[in-house]
């Protein structure tokens, strides 16, 4: 961090370094624990970039219908397997506004390979909130407008950001779409391993003895086991017929059957840490129950880490769900994830010729990325007073 | 040190107790049962199968005994080396899993000591050059090895090696060498094929381990006698590999316990990418044609080879650091 960031006018430096600044941070003492985490997160500049940026993610999954020109169903004959369509600005020389060429399909009599020649005599202007394919915005308003398209109907050449698939569907408009499974399981899924995780972890740091055996153990075993080939293994157990719905949750419970762990650990060794603290025996003094101990007192010391380790729990969802998907024994097309639109890269030959075929896989690395730099940012805000 | 072992092969019981559970449980979950399983597919192949045959089959199976009792006969075969059958290949499990599992292993262990051997220089300069390019350059790519799935991996990589090398990564041999006997060319082309899984499956280990060895070492080089040992006037190579980096190499030894079985997971998947002959497409395909006996032999025996190297990590730690080995420290 340079020393600019620290000096901006308004902002209060959280941690006093020397006698003379302190007296102008009065604000600092009276700040809450939450002020001072939000004040440290704030200079952490790469974590507050990649909020915005998964912000950004989770609003065009949630409006996927209206971001996204196109259907996830919707096939574009004719353009199987196509290249993404390049944006231009310069039509013979010319600046304009965003358009694109028309591209004819043809197959190369030698090679059979698709060929794609654009059409370089009429440029086909890009429009914005433009008409095209009806829809229901958050499955509740009857919708025909769009982000972007290039005109009503099929009779506009359609542009594709990302190309298309070997059914001729738009590659963007799946990703996006794909976006909502993806993007929803692992909060799910750690919603649920947080569940799990507080209780049992809370069981075992409270009372101790051999229920806190019971549950070591349990962590011991799940954490030293190969977690892929076991979730392989077990969902030989999803029937194949199974609605969207039901593989979508039962994965799912999958996924936080073993991430439980990492959050039981936090709060168990949480408690234990805090029931000694000072604060802990004088409310016991005072004469407060357990419950109001554990809830009023020892769980605001913790909540912050909690959240870390809620944080760095869903890029490990992420990639659960994609790697099972992948492979075949996740969500199952019709559904889109991103692991269901990466199967069509699982033939190496036809990502040779297509690599655009592996665009959504480049969603999964970044949105793992966005939450790995959040969490790092969240892990140093999280503990205002060390440092 | 005999007690610490003792204490430790104890501890393993209960841990390989739930692994054979959960095993058996990838036997038994799903709908229907191995025998009528096996019946259609027989049928399916023309041959006639008669009650007493179904009757056969499923009191060989136990199938008309409780749950428990067949969990008991499970595993006391096993205890004897009989893994039951699997129709899919028409073999005895065992024997795919002697030729499959020690590869999967094998694979996994020579990832682990490439992520070492590249995430060692790697972590000692990002802690010592804390904040500078190389440091920001190693977090990066820390986070990219933690956040990018080992298949997506093995397919870009794979992808780079057909269209940039023209070398096809498939297979653990080329076809000339399937089924020509042992060679120095063999040998060979199996080390070219094994490049692109060592890397891949190593390079989640490879960030973790760069970010324990480089917290490690900046904690290290906060200590007194760090400063005791450069004011005595040694060198800075000197000071910093005679006793931080010694003490912060420690810890990557315990890192063992929770790298290996992200690393033998990760060979699963990337062997079903790259259709490597380990236990990868064998578990994929048993489990897509219900050869259950097959999957859970594979959970098992990974489960279970996974826990025992974990258990050698913590003796190995145990034998370099006397604090642990005297129950000082947990861990």
């Amino acid at each position: 961090m340079s020393a600019q960031t620290l000096n901006v006018p308004g902002t209060p430096t959280p941690i006093p370094v020397d006698p003379q600044a302190q007296d102008k941070d009065d604000k600092f003492y009276y700040a809450t624990q939450w002020n001072l985490i939000w004040w440290k997160f704030k200079r952490h500049k790469l974590a507050i970039i990649s909020v915005f940026f998964l912000a950004l993610l989770y609003l065009s999954a949630i409006f996927a219908e209206f971001v996204t020109p196109y259907n996830v169903a919707t096939r574009f004959e004719g353009q199987q397997q196509g290249p993404p369509t390049p944006i231009r600005f310069i039509h013979q020389g010319s600046l304009r506004g965003p358009f694109i060429y028309a591209v004819k399909r043809k197959a190369d009599p030698k090679t059979f390979k698709f060929i794609f020649t654009p059409d370089e005599t009429k440029p086909i202007p890009i429009q914005f909130f433009s008409q095209g394919d009806p829809y229901k915005l958050l499955g509740l308003f009857p919708s025909s407008l769009h982000l972007f398209s290039t005109g009503v109907g099929k009779t506009a050449p359609p542009v594709f950001l990302f190309g298309t698939d070997r059914l001729g569907r738009d590659i963007f408009s799946r990703t996006i779409h794909g976006a909502r499974i993806s993007l929803a399981i692992p909060l799910v899924g750690v919603a649920l391993s947080f569940l799990i995780g507080v209780v049992l972890g809370g069981l075992s740091g409270y009372f101790g003895g051999v229920v806190d055996e019971i549950v070591q153990r349990l962590i011991d075993f799940l954490s030293a086991i190969p977690q892929l080939p076991l979730w392989i293994a077990l969902s030989a157990a999803l029937p194949r017929d199974w609605s969207t719905e039901k593989t979508f949750f039962a994965i799912t419970i999958l996924l936080s059957i073993i991430g439980w762990t990492g959050l039981a650990r936090v709060v168990r060794g949480k408690l234990l840490q805090l029931r000694e603290e000072d604060y802990a025996l004088a409310a016991q003094a005072a004469g407060a129950g357990q419950w109001r101990i554990i809830l009023k007192h020892l769980l605001p010391g913790f909540t912050s880490h909690l959240i870390v380790s809620i944080t760095n729990g869903i890029p490990a969802g992420i990639l659960a769900e994609t790697s099972l998907s992948f492979i075949g024994v996740g969500m199952q097309p019709p559904a889109v994830s991103w692991g269901v639109l990466l199967q069509d890269a699982q033939n190496l030959v036809s990502v040779a010729q297509q690599p655009w075929q592996l665009i959504p896989g480049l969603f999964v690395i970044a949105t793992g990325l966005l939450f790995s730099f959040v969490g790092d940012g969240l892990r140093d805000a999280a503990d205002p007073y060390t440092r | 040190m005999l007690a610490f072992i003792i204490r430790r092969v104890i501890t393993l019981v209960p841990i390989l107790i739930l692994i054979s559970i959960v095993s058996f449980a990838v036997i038994e979950l799903p709908p229907g049962d191995w025998v009528s399983f096996r019946i259609e597919s027989l049928r399916q192949s023309g041959l006639q199968v008669g009650e007493d045959e179904i009757y056969r089959l499923t009191s060989q199976y136990g199938l008309d005994k409780p749950a428990y009792v067949r969990y008991v006969s499970w595993v006391t075969n096993m205890l004897q080396g009989d893994f039951g059958y699997s129709f899919q290949w028409n073999e005895p499990v065992n024997k795919i899993l002697a030729e499959r599992v020690p590869r999967t292993m094998a694979i996994s262990l020579m990832s682990l000591v490439l992520a070492w051997i590249i995430s060692t220089p790697i972590g000692i300069i990002s802690a010592v050059k804390q904040y500078s390019a190389i440091d920001y350059a190693s977090t990066f790519l820390s986070f990219i090895g933690l956040a990018t799935p080992g298949f997506l991996l093995a397919l870009i990589l794979a992808y780079f090696s057909i269209t940039v090398i023209g070398f096809s990564p498939l297979g653990l041999f080329s076809q000339q060498y399937l089924d020509a006997p042992f060679s120095l060319a063999k040998l060979l082309d199996l080390g070219k094929h094994l490049v692109l899984p060592l890397l891949i499956v190593g390079l989640t280990g490879t960030g973790v381990a760069i970010r324990v060895l480089r917290a490690n070492l900046l904690d290290e080089l906060k200590k007194q006698y760090v400063v005791t040992a450069r004011a005595k006037g040694l060198s800075e190579y000197q000071v910093l590999m005679r006793y931080p980096v010694r003490m912060a190499i420690n810890p990557l030894i315990s890192t063992i316990g929770f790298v290996l079985p992200g690393l033998v997971g990760g060979e699963v998947v990337v062997s079903i990418v790259l259709s490597l002959e380990t236990t990868g497409p064998v578990l994929l395909r048993a489990v897509q044609s219900q050869d259950l006996y097959l999957a859970g032999g594979i959970v098992m025996m990974l489960s279970t080879l996974t826990v025992i190297g974990t258990l050698l990590s913590d003796i190995a730690l145990a034998a370099l650091d006397p604090r642990i080995r005297f129950g000082g420290v947990r861990k």
